[in-house]
């Protein structure tokens, strides 16, 4: 989805070495699993995240190849939700502070 | 089974009426397991005045279940983080009652559209998404309990007690690639 121009021009994004803890975004993380397959993790990313197949299938390798992908981040709230879909799914998805 | 076709926002498909059983009873049998699981919700005066339910905060103990409804932190199993453990717990309560409805939501899809005679099924773009994740619940579940591996051979030994049911998984792996397939082509 996309922000409304408005808001765009109000918004202002704090440089990264300014950030504390409390500021640091969260991530979304995605862990392999043996039953899930390569084709619907792909599928997933694409439905829920609007990624472009190429991007999807990059992040369904990584999970494959080794072990895990950060597949979204972003404010606490964002990413309780994108874990939630992606449990709904029926991924291992974690979420976590970035370090 | 004749397999999934896409005929425009169609999916389409032919269960034998074997088929058909085996399918619906994998659902059926995983639905009462989700039932079980938010019959076990705490029922307070509070949830019941606003219609918001509270879940469960630990994890169920069954390893199907937990699979199912997994934490939204992964903790180091020794020396797991007080602060995870408190968020995980406060997060499974506020979500596990949603994530509970959308699983039995698309369980009920599958059941309300394919008959326990089998036969043709004919799927709305959204239907068919519904019939993934729900075919992917029950591949979890099963495959939680059969233990399986990423390299697990096609046919196992004779003697292996999981023998006589990874036949079921396996086509139930075709059956899901076969559909994401066929949406994606």
């Amino acid at each position: 989805m996309s922000m409304p121009a408005a808001d765009e021009q109000t918004q202002v994004e704090p440089a990264s070495d300014e950030l504390g803890a409390a500021d640091r975004p969260w991530q979304t993380v995605v862990w392999n699993d043996p039953v899930n397959l390569m084709s619907y993790v792909t599928y997933v990313f694409q439905k829920l995240f609007g990624y472009s197949h190429e991007h999807a299938t990059k992040l369904m390798l990584d999970v494959h190849h080794k072990g895990k992908a950060i597949v979204s981040s972003g404010s606490k709230e964002k990413v309780e939700g994108d874990v939630s879909r992606l449990h709904a799914a029926g991924l291992w998805a974690t979420m976590q502070k970035a370090s | 089974m004749k397999p999934w076709r896409r005929k425009g926002a169609r999916l389409v498909a032919g269960f034998e009426q074997q088929e058909a059983a085996v399918l619906r009873g994998l659902v059926s049998q995983m639905e009462d397991m989700l039932k079980a699981r938010a019959d076990e919700a705490p029922q307070d005066e509070l949830s019941e005045l606003t219609g918001i339910k509270a879940g469960p905060s630990t994890a169920p103990d069954d390893p199907v279940l937990a699979r199912l409804l997994p934490d939204f932190h992964r903790f180091d199993p020794d020396q797991p983080a007080q602060e995870d453990m408190d968020s995980a717990a406060a997060l499974r309560s506020l979500h596990e009652p949603e994530l509970l409805d959308a699983k039995l939501g698309v369980a009920e899809v599958v059941m309300e559209t394919l008959g326990p005679e089998g036969g043709e099924v004919r799927l709305s773009l959204e239907q068919a998404d519904a019939w993934l994740s729900a075919i992917n619940d029950v591949r979890l579940a099963l495959g939680t309990a059969l233990d399986v591996s990423e390299d697990m051979p096609d046919e196992l030994p004779e003697d292996d007690p999981r023998a006589a049911h990874i036949g079921v998984y396996h086509w139930l792996t075709y059956l899901q690639e076969n559909l994401v397939q066929a949406m994606s082509g």
